[in-house]
């Protein structure tokens, strides 16, 4: 018998079931289609003013910071500001996003370049999928616009999310992954990221800067407006 | 190939560690997340409903194992991803190691992985001239000294900054001698720059998985390094080694368990990446791995479904029993002589090696219950200590119980699996069931191999 008919053979005894139960067998399938939601804590919850401050101040206790500017095209002038005011390289990569690629980089010192990582580059930008006000984290999906290694291996790392995208809760982003990419579908990547890189493998002091970057800077585009 | 335990030593070990000074100084640590958990939970006045919540999803995801296997499988499946099924540590080392073969693998990166460690993974990759790399610092710290994890997630928690300064100079040869290393930043800074290049070039990555979702077919890591995502994304090929228990129904299961986590294990509210990968890169991805691995391992999990230690299969490793757990704060994990230590690893270390050799852990409590106030998933800690207490004195009682139910098993065909009452074990059985393991045929194996009977 093979190792999977085994297992399977040893679970349905120990569960003293043959799997050909009907009411088992839609109770699964029930809650794979209904997805039910448990309990949701009030924490995130609000109107979008309020889910967008919820966010920001959590971010912050993850240590990412935050900046907040009123529309895309102010994009580059701030990550500008932000990779100037902290001393580091006046250099960018990004994904093939149409959305980003629309932006006045050229009104920016900035020297952009695009495409995944291969580990030599020291600042990266990217667009959120969503954000989470409850925990202060961001949603990143895999795709040609968003390399994941882009997540990864730059020292910092600058996400722009619109205040329209920032959802209450964890479930909510899944709401949101499942009507753009349907039901039981996913991206091969979702990164929920809250603040940067952190260890405290060595004796229990916290450190930031692991693996992953070093420094997260998140741009909330749009303030309290909608999301276009 | 199940690592090999020192737990039958546990007495012994304790004695030891209680004397070592340095240990005794680097044990303090583990105190810190107390307070870090206490502060986090607080912050969330629904914590206790999530615990519940989380509970059960647990029982209703246990109770429905074996279908939510089959969607699962068939979500990884439909993705483009593989799904293997070992029964036991060695098979599932055997999986991975014929992956690397027929791929020319020479060097695999690793993601933080308890199975990894039950399994005996890196010394299988070793020799089979494959070098394995831990990449959590942690982990690779420990690897550097040639031990096993002290704690499932603090794995160094035993090592002093000066040990880590002493393992990177006898380790990074090129280096420079005299460069300084006397700050936590500088031996980060060296381990980040020293991976980075591992990162880069290995050729497989294999981590564990803190769940699997059925409803997509998802795996999950939850790290606060960003090295499982470093292992899972830069390699051609990701292998994800994970136990059966992992599965949860849907992501909204996974949101739950995930709330309440991080804030047991380090009091985060969140981890800082939580990832979920689905299947291999897909033809618009710019990056991620060309193929897509799951080893599914039981290994002693199937039996423990509806006995007495099912209860046990809820837990997520999140390690808040060990770091409330006197006795752990007083020898540290290495004393328990597997590779799961604290409450956690005396409840499921008989269950996985057998009570002839795991018997020794329920010594290894005060039976104050501060273990089952503080997990997430509300596993009484202390009432599966005090069986395996019970049985521990009682080996032949144990050896005969399952060998009754092995037998009996036989006679009924599929029976309960289990005994509401055992001659000579009233004071157990008047207040619940006897698990009778699916077979003693662990332990049996375990006498046949070792050549001795205990």
């Amino acid at each position: 018998m093979s190792a999977r008919d085994d297992i399977f053979g040893a679970i349905r005894r120990s569960l003293h079931v043959t799997g050909e139960e009907a009411p088992r067998r839609a109770a699964v399938a029930a809650r794979l289609r209904e997805t039910p939601r448990g309990v949701i804590p009030e924490r995130g919850q609000g109107d979008s003013g309020t889910r967008a401050a919820t966010f920001k101040a959590e971010a912050l206790r993850a240590m990412a910071s935050v900046a907040e500017v009123a529309r895309p095209e102010d994009l580059p002038a701030e990550v500008a500001r932000f990779l100037r005011d902290n001393n580091l390289a006046a250099t960018l990569r990004m994904g093939d996003d149409a959305r980003l690629a629309a932006l006045p980089w050229g009104s920016t010192p900035l020297e952009i370049s695009l495409g995944p990582s291969d580990g030599d580059d020291l600042n990266a930008v990217s667009g959120a999928f969503a954000a989470i006000a409850e925990t202060g984290t961001l949603a990143l999906v895999s795709g040609r616009d968003n390399p994941t290694t882009l997540n990864f291996l730059p020292d910092n790392h600058i996400v722009a999310v619109f205040a329209g995208d920032i959802v209450g809760d964890l479930e909510s982003a899944f709401a949101k992954l499942r009507a753009a990419y349907g039901a039981g579908q996913a991206p091969r990547t979702l990164n929920l990221i809250t603040g940067p890189s952190r260890s405290a493998d060595i004796e229990q002091t916290l450190l930031l800067g692991a693996h992953g970057p070093r420094r997260l800077h998140i741009v909330v585009i749009g303030g309290a407006e909608p999301a276009p | 190939m199940t690592v090999a335990a020192t737990t039958p030593r546990f007495k012994q070990n304790a004695h030891e560690a209680l004397h070592d000074e340095r240990l005794q100084g680097a044990l303090l640590h583990a105190r810190n997340f107390i307070g870090r958990r206490a502060a986090a939970t607080e912050r969330l006045p629904e914590f206790d409903a999530l615990r519940d919540s989380a509970r059960a999803i647990k029982d209703h995801t246990l109770a429905h194992l074996d279908l939510y296997l089959e969607a699962y499988e068939r979500k990884v499946t439909q993705a483009g991803g593989h799904v293997h099924y070992a029964r036991t540590a060695a098979e599932a080392v055997a999986i991975v190691l014929g992956l690397c073969e027929a791929r020319g693998a020479k060097a695999v990166t690793k993601g933080k992985s308890m199975i990894s460690e039950e399994i005996g993974l890196n010394a299988a990759l070793e020799g089979a001239g494959i070098e394995a790399i831990e990449t959590d610092l942690g982990e690779y710290i420990i690897q550097l000294r040639g031990e096993a994890p002290s704690h499932i997630i603090a794995p160094a928690i035993h090592v002093t900054k000066a040990d880590v300064e002493a393992d990177f100079r006898r380790a990074h040869r090129d280096l420079p001698p005299t460069r300084d290393l006397s700050q936590p930043e500088q031996l980060l800074s060296e381990a980040r720059g020293i991976l980075r290049d591992k990162f880069l070039t290995a050729d497989i990555g294999v981590t564990g998985a803190n769940f699997l979702v059925a409803e997509t077919g998802a795996s999950i890591i939850v790290t606060n390094e960003g090295n499982g995502d470093l292992t899972q994304i830069l390699p051609k090929v990701h292998v994800v080694i994970a136990s059966l228990e992992k599965l949860v129904p849907t992501l909204e299961d996974a949101a739950q368990i995930l709330r309440v986590l991080a804030r047991s294990a380090t009091g985060q509210d969140m981890s800082v990446y939580t990832t979920l990968s689905t299947g291999p890169r897909r033809a618009d991805d710019p990056d991620g791995p060309e193929e897509y691995h799951v080893v599914l391992l039981d290994n002693g999990r199937s039996a423990m479904l509806g006995g007495q230690f099912e209860d046990m299969l809820r837990c997520i490793r999140c390690g808040a029993c060990m770091n409330h757990c006197p006795v752990y704060h007083a020898v540290g994990g290495h004393a328990y002589g597997w590779v799961y230590p604290g409450p956690m690893g005396a409840v499921l270390t008989p269950s996985l090696i057998g009570v002839a050799d795991g018997g020794q852990l329920p010594n290894a409590s005060t039976f104050c219950g501060r273990c089952e106030a503080v997990c997430p998933m509300r596993i009484p800690l202390p009432s599966g200590l005090s069986f395996w207490a019970f049985f521990a004195q009682r080996p032949a009682l144990y050896r005969m119980a399952t060998d009754l139910a092995m037998r009996a098993l036989h006679l009924v065909g599929r029976g309960r699996g289990r005994f509401s009452w055992l001659p000579l074990a009233g004071g157990w059985t008047r207040y619940r069931d006897l698990a009778a393991p699916q077979g003693a045929t662990f332990q049996s194996r375990w006498r046949a191999r070792s050549g001795s009977v205990r």
